[in-house]
């Protein structure tokens, strides 16, 4: 294929272009595909991409047309991005777990005219909306398995449409030159994605970004952590996340690196350790959920590895960090350093997959500073930043050597950050989002006019520079008394002991702070194990006595800490429970991104609640779940609710003292 | 696009229309004195599923093991594709295209997945035990088929992640559905699985009918299916023939045997 000499880089089309010119025989895509791991040059991608969108075009579609992408990470999909864009088509990425209903709203507010889906159970979604979604003219699949026997009129395969696309291309010559034309007009103020926010309150927006906005933050980026061609990446987390719109895609096309799509969600661990990123990115959860996953497993090892992990990870804590970051270490230390590499820190990080790991990323929520450490002091360069959809991602980070376990680092190139006085923070950047697609109200909220956004967040600077996020703005309250009450920041703190999975704390204009606690099922189930406690579900296990006693002891520990942080003392938490099921995005009370909805789990459950206040020791409740075949059911329970001691504070006591 | 369920005289007509795949005629089968079987007929037809019920001990194994040849019948004579037998040993029947799965997980529990699916493809090997302990050439090549071969059945039945996990450390679901691999790498023409959700929990017995009819479907597999959850085999199979006592006392589309009196005696029972 030829590939013409210049094609501009404002968009992602064009950058495409220039990959395939500059590094036509490297990686761009892999994905491994029945056992081994198929990989496309960047020549190869934009072949593909060039076919696809001749086939999209013969279909119709045309510029300001909405196409809507929905699956797992599958380079082929990644294609649509470009393909779409290539014709000045918008491309709308939908979380592919989504149910029926959510996925017709977001397609129906989009007034998509295309959706290119992965397989059998998202065309099924699309079928069942069919009538709700009169626009909605051509669903294309990628994976045929199941469709064989469907009706095929306005449903085509992926393959078809692509074949389409070539036969244009082989009957006129002059057609090839037309799309590269095509996509040299592409301008960079053009609306390049809009990515629907999942939203802890409402319905979600639908956030517009140029191409300007993603282009200019992820070459700051790029900048910032020295990402080039070489990098390799896994695609993993959801596509229609800005998260990884960002780190599969638009990064991806400017840096020209390498995205490697896993089997499955299943395999991702294993895929993970086959390929050993260098850029990696993952939310909390993921980077605990290892955790856990190599503590319950170094239980069961040999008396003699169990020694030498522990004697070494110790070791690391100690070091690691002060290594990692540059610090002046001793000849002996960095020795000592260099054999817990040889024989614990080494094999432990390519069993993770991060071997070859420059710079991971975590981010979305609050890391636990133990984990954080953790993986630190073996080596792995984590680092946190702060961001959202409507910033193109990029807020703030933490620059190398930088790294403070409870901020979220300084502004990145180009950021304006500031903190309103309502101790809002608010920016103004390059990647700032056009507005919200078909919302002007919630848009002029959101930005004001001179390019200021509100994040939502509430946080301050420290006197280092690093930006430190407290809580979300409209959840933080305060207690009858006054003092200040942040509800996710106790959160937090509770969720960063492994046994606790989720926590709500209640507490905005109420005498005192209550809070729910949903206990990890592998951590606890591993421990009952351990200690012969049967237990057939997960509501009995969260109502066995010694669990109420092990979270008793972390909500204690919880409240010390408080008390040693003056603004937060007066929010120590009174009274808990166990909740008898776990927080499900099935039932509405996680977001897709697994975030709580505050509001609507006070609602659900509000007869708790109600009894936390009334001063009840216990009370039976009766919830409605959704299946996962989405069937509805109840289940009923009746919860112990325990009361706890605070802590007096520190400076309390220092008065206390005086006094005497 | 909607489905519409069809008629009962739909259901019958597309069943007549089918080619007889493997006729019974009056097979009886005995140990000693016991009678397993007594005088059983029935066929299966192309690309149907086919369901075999029953209470327990109602022979309905013994069947199937007659059928892969792993009994032989006293009386009787079985036609499969055309050609009559009276007695074969199963690993022809694997040779002709029969697969099967069985009751109580049958694999070889300290072998990976991947290497477990490969054992079903040993019959179609052709390179001897020499080159293939040499793994050059020929048997390189042969062995880099099969192994494709058995990724595409990895894929089919979504178990990508238990590629290299020893069988015997998975859940038994999972078990279920690497035995159903292992039959499915024979690339049977009829395939007989005897209580595929045996001891399943609703997922996964879910998840199993989904392949189960996939394979149907997709793959144009022939299977005859021995099930206890009546749920599954009715909305499963094309046609159900129903065992009692080794003998048959019902035979028909599912419509039928549900209201059949006598099926309704031997399988609930009735308050004598």
């Amino acid at each position: 294929m030829q590939v013409p000499p210049s094609a501009g880089m404002d968009t992602f089309p064009q950058l495409l272009i220039r990959n395939a010119r500059e590094w036509g025989d490297r990686p761009a895509y892999r994905e491994k595909d029945l056992g081994i791991w198929q990989s496309w040059t960047w020549r190869e991608v934009l072949g593909e991409v060039r076919k696809l969108s001749l086939g999209l075009k013969s279909l119709g579609c045309k510029e300001g047309d909405k196409v809507a992408v929905i699956g797992a990470n599958r380079p082929h999909l990644y294609w649509v991005f470009a393909a779409v864009q290539a014709l000045g088509g918008i491309p709308i990425p939908v979380y592919s777990d989504s149910v029926a209903e959510e996925i017709a709203y977001v397609l129906g507010h989009a007034e998509v005219r295309f959706a290119v889906v992965e397989d059998q159970e998202q065309v099924d979604k699309l079928l069942e909306m069919s009538e709700k979604l009169p626009l909605l003219e051509h669903v294309i699949y990628e994976d045929p398995k199941g469709l064989r026997d469907y009706d095929h009129t306005s449903l085509h395969r992926y393959l078809s449409v692509q074949e389409a696309g070539q036969t244009l291309l082989d009957n006129d010559e002059k057609l090839a030159d037309d799309w590269f034309d095509a996509v040299s007009a592409g301008k960079s103020e053009d609306i390049a994605v809009i990515l629907y926010t999942s939203g802890t309150t409402g319905r979600p927006k639908g956030v517009m970004l140029t191409f300007n906005n993603l282009v200019v933050a992820v070459q700051n980026a790029n900048k910032f952590d020295n990402l080039d061609e070489n990098a390799d990446t896994v695609a993993y987390l959801p596509m229609a996340w800005v998260g990884d719109h960002v780190f599969s895609y638009a990064q991806c096309l400017t840096a020209g690196y390498c995205v490697n799509c896993p089997e499955g969600p299943e395999t991702v661990s294993i895929d993970r350790k086959e390929i050993a990123p260098t850029y990696m990115f993952a939310p909390p959860r993921v980077f605990e959920g290892m955790l856990t996953h190599i503590t319950v497993r170094m239980e069961d090892a040999g008396k003699m590895k169990k020694k030498l992990f522990d004697y070494f990870l110790n070791y690391a804590n100690q070091v690691g960090e002060r290594i990692l970051n540059g610090e002046k270490v001793s000849l002996f230390e960095r020795i000592k350093y260099a054999v817990g590499e040889f024989c614990v820190y080494g094999p432990l990080k390519n069993e993770m997959g991060f071997s070859r790991v420059r710079v991971a990323y975590t981010a979305g929520e609050a890391i636990g500073p133990e984990i954080f450490k953790f993986y630190r002091s073996i080596g792995l360069n984590l680092k946190q930043l702060y961001g959202q959809t409507e910033s193109s991602v990029f807020i703030t980070s933490q620059p190398d050597g930088q790294i403070y376990a409870d901020t979220v680092g300084v502004p990145m190139p180009d950021v304006e950050v500031k903190i309103a006085e309502s101790g809002e923070v608010m920016y103004r950047s390059p990647g700032a989002f056009l507005g919200y697609y078909k919302n002007d109200e919630a848009t002029k909220d959101t930005k004001t006019e001179d390019g200021w956004v509100h994040t939502g967040d509430a946080g301050m600077f420290l006197e280092n520079g690093h930006l430190k996020i407290i809580d979300r703005a409209k959840d933080v309250g305060k207690l009858t008394d006054g003092s200040m009450f942040a509800p996710k920041y106790i959160e937090n703190k509770l969720k960063f002991f492994p046994n606790i999975k989720e926590a709500v704390t209640f507490g905005n204009e109420r005498d005192y702070v209550c809070a729910f606690v949903n206990i990890d099922l592998v951590a606890v189930g591993n421990w009952a194990e351990r200690n012969n406690i049967a237990y057939a579900s997960y509501q009995e296990l969260a109502a066995h006595p010694d669990v109420y006693k092990t979270i008793q002891s972390h909500v204690d520990q919880v409240n010390k800490d408080l008390s040693e942080e003056p603004m937060m003392a007066g929010a120590q938490i009174k009274r808990f429970l166990v909740l008898h099921k776990e927080l499900d995005p099935d039932d509405g009370e996680l977001t897709r991104t697994q975030k709580v909805r505050r509001n609507f789990v006070a609602d659900r459950y509000a007869p708790l609640i109600e009894a936390f206040y009334a001063g009840e020791t216990s009370k039976h409740v009766v919830t409605e779940v959704t299946f996962e075949d989405g069937r509805q059911g109840t289940i009923e329970a009746t919860v112990e609710i325990r009361d706890m001691d605070t802590h007096s504070t520190k400076a309390m006591s220092a008065i206390g003292e005086a006094a005497e | 696009m909607t489905v519409m369920d069809p008629t009962l005289e739909e259901v019958k007509k597309r069943a007549e229309e089918r080619e007889v795949l493997l006729d019974l005629e009056n097979v009886s089968l005995s140990f000693g004195g016991v009678k397993a079987i007594t005088n059983i007929s029935f066929n299966i037809k192309k690309g149907e599923i086919r369901a075999i019920i029953g209470p327990n001990g109602a022979g309905k194994t013994s069947m199937l093991n007659v059928i892969n040849g792993f009994y032989q019948p006293q009386e009787g004579v079985i036609t499969f594709n055309g050609e009559k037998r009276r007695s074969m040993k199963p690993h022809l029947a694997v040779s002709q295209g029969i697969a099967r799965t069985f009751q109580n997980v049958a694999l070889f529990k300290g072998m990976s997945t991947l290497d477990n699916i490969m054992a079903g493809r040993a019959t179609r090997m052709k390179q001897n035990l020499f080159w293939q302990m040499l793994y050059w050439g020929p048997a390189q090549r042969e062995e880099i088929e099969h192994r494709k071969k058995v990724e595409e059945i990895i894929d089919f039945l979504e178990i990508q992640h238990i590629r290299r996990t020893p069988v015997g450390t998975l859940p038994y679901g999972l078990q279920k559905r690497v035995e159903l691999a292992r039959a499915l790498a024979m690339e049977p023409e009829l395939l007989l699985l005897d209580e595929p959700m045996a001891g399943m929990n609703l997922e996964e017995k879910e998840d199993m009918s989904r392949f189960i009819l996939d394979v149907n479907d997709q793959l144009g597999t022939t299977i005859a299916l021995i099930e206890h959850d009546m749920g599954v085999v009715m909305d499963l199979s094309d046609r159900v023939v129903v065992l009692d006592y080794g003998r048959k006392i019902a035979d028909g589309v599912p419509e039928e045997v549900q209201s059949n009196p006598e099926v309704i005696d031997a399988y609930l029972g009735v308050s004598h």
